[in-house]
């Protein structure tokens, strides 16, 4: 064997370096004693979940015969409100997310102090639980369909804000440039450069965010926002399983029905 | 013989009116007004609110931390059940992600995995949590089950969608060599999608961390039964308390979550969500 290539063939490859496999392992590591220090200390109590299997067929049997006849007098109504507040709390959050998701983006406000408070206001949106946000407007405003939609609301602004912003960053600046060239405007360059670009996303975001806003309002009744909740928690509360059967059917019908028009008009508009 | 230009050529305009479009604003805005109608959103309602809202703020500050033991006790519960139920959820929602994927499976076992996976993501973890309550009791446990379900509904879907986007090139190479299934999976599907379901499961324990806070409110364990309870015994400025150090805990693990993506992902390849 060559000799000057001895010390070539010595060395091993490794596709990672030292530093990479520590943090790597590190990680695996966290993750073990994580799950091993939660599995010993959750209070968790096995004798109910011997009685599990049982207690899941009671319950299917309380559910079963569905009481049909529940849904035109108690169902249907909370059903349309909870679609109402999905729906405004979306449309509320797109008006609210426009001009903070502009803020957020440093290509359209070049300004670091105004992005980072856009983006603060971004993420505090974000991380409050639509649920939290129902109890601070159900304190506010009192119960009903007007906090639930607020809940919403709040809660989007966040979550479109953050994706619109995105979106707007990642935009061509050669048309911007161009329209600036001309001696546009700011309000032209937003509506006929900026605009035009993230139309699809800012679209594409709102249904994404109405579909989800669709099974989160269909909680928010738990803490008196309003909607189908409402329901569910009446009948949960006087244990009218068959009730409650209904109201999850209803629940389930309409998410699939929401998610069957998302995925139809992404497919035509987009 | 050339015909007389009796008209100027139209001027095309730049930006035509988009009728379709004009409509849809109409029809939307008819709607806002039908549906704020069926609200009973009054000015007075506002004013009483922004009153409550005033004197609501007041009471929260400053945050009071009344019961430091129960805030501890339900912050650690929330933690291990966003855990336990995170590691469960990613290990049941591997086989059925990728039964579930179609350019890998007969059509006999994409159809039941994807069935459990919609059923999976239909319902909001809370109802879910609903259930569950009923069926192991009140407790971290029930907690954990409704996470775990709602785990192998997001993560499913998405592992199965990025299974059905891999090239099979690899996979026929491997094929190629008389490997079994399980080296094919292991050596020619694994890998290509390793990246991406990193990415999935640092979001799915965030995820959890977040919804873990809230299962509490129907009784499955967590902080979110201290949170209900102070908030029905009108212990405001121990709410936000509760709710500071929700906030608190849900950024570490944002920050977290980004360190570990990092780790595993290369450098600007690190995509959210």
């Amino acid at each position: 064997m060559n000799p000057a290539l001895a010390h070539v063939e010595s060395r091993t490859w490794r596709r990672f370096t030292p530093r990479q496999r520590l943090a790597r392992f590190s990680v695996y590591l966290t993750l073990v004693v994580a799950i091993v220090l939660s599995a010993r200390t959750v209070e968790v109590i096995p004798e109910f979940l011997y009685d599990a299997p049982e207690q899941m067929r009671d319950l299917l049997e309380r559910m079963w015969p569905i009481s049909w006849s529940h849904y035109p007098k108690g169902v249907h109504d909370a059903l349309v409100e909870t679609l109402h507040i999905a729906t405004l709390g979306t449309l509320f959050a797109l008006v609210m997310a426009l001009p903070v998701g502009l803020m957020a983006a440093n290509n359209v406000v070049p300004n670091r102090l105004v992005n980072y408070l856009a983006k603060l206001v971004l993420v505090s949106s974000r991380s409050v639980n639509s649920l939290v946000w129902a109890l601070l407007f159900v304190a506010v405003f009192g119960p009903g369909a007007l906090a639930g939609t607020l809940a919403i609301a709040f809660r989007s602004v966040g979550f479109v804000g953050k994706l619109f912003g995105e979106a707007l960053e990642e935009s061509n600046r050669g048309t911007i440039e161009a329209l600036e060239a001309t001696g546009a405007p700011w309000s032209s360059r937003l509506a006929w450069g900026y605009w035009p670009q993230v139309k699809p996303a800012f679209w594409s975001i709102a249904l994404f965010r109405w579909d989800i806003n669709v099974r989160e309002s269909a909680v928010l009744g738990l803490v008196g926002a309003g909607g189908i909740g409402m329901a569910l928690d009446t009948a949960l509360n006087l244990f009218q399983w068959d009730r409650v059967a209904m109201v999850l059917f209803s629940i389930f019908s309409v998410v699939v029905v929401a998610e069957i028009i998302v995925t139809q008009i992404r497919r035509k508009i987009l | 013989m050339i015909e007389p230009v009796t008209r100027a050529p139209q001027r095309r305009h730049a930006f035509p009116p988009n009728w379709w479009a004009r409509i849809g604003w109409l029809v939307l805005a008819a709607y806002v007004a039908y549906a704020l109608g069926r609200l009973d959103f009054s000015w007075d309602r506002f004013v009483t609110g922004l009153d409550n809202g005033a004197r609501f703020i007041g009471r929260m500050l400053p945050p009071r931390i009344a019961q430091p033991d129960s805030l501890a006790k339900g912050l650690i519960e929330s933690l291990e059940i966003a855990i336990l139920a995170s590691s469960m959820g990613i290990l049941l929602s591997l086989p059925i992600g990728l039964f579930a994927a179609r350019n890998l499976m007969p059509v006999w076992a994409t159809w039941p995995a994807r069935a459990i996976i919609a059923a999976a993501r239909s319902f909001h973890p809370v109802i879910v949590a609903i259930i569950f309550v009923k069926a192991v009791g009140f407790g971290a446990l029930a907690g954990i089950c409704a996470l775990v379900v709602a785990s192998i509904g997001f993560i499913g879907k998405l592992f199965a969608e990025a299974i059905e986007e891999i090239s099979l090139k690899q996979v026929e190479a491997v094929r190629a060599t008389g490997a079994s299934f399980m080296n094919v999976i292991l050596f020619g599907v694994l890998p290509q999608v390793f990246g991406r379901f990193i990415g999935f499961a640092t979001y799915q324990l965030d995820s959890n961390l977040r919804n873990s806070t809230m299962v509490g409110i129907v009784g499955a364990g967590g902080i979110g039964g201290t949170l209900f309870s102070a908030f029905q015994r009108f212990d405001y400025d121990f709410v936000a308390a509760i709710l500071l150090s929700i906030i608190a805990m849900i950024m570490v693990g944002e920050v977290l979550a980004t360190w570990v993506r990092g780790v595993f992902l290369e450098k600007g390849k690190v995509d959210e969500e």
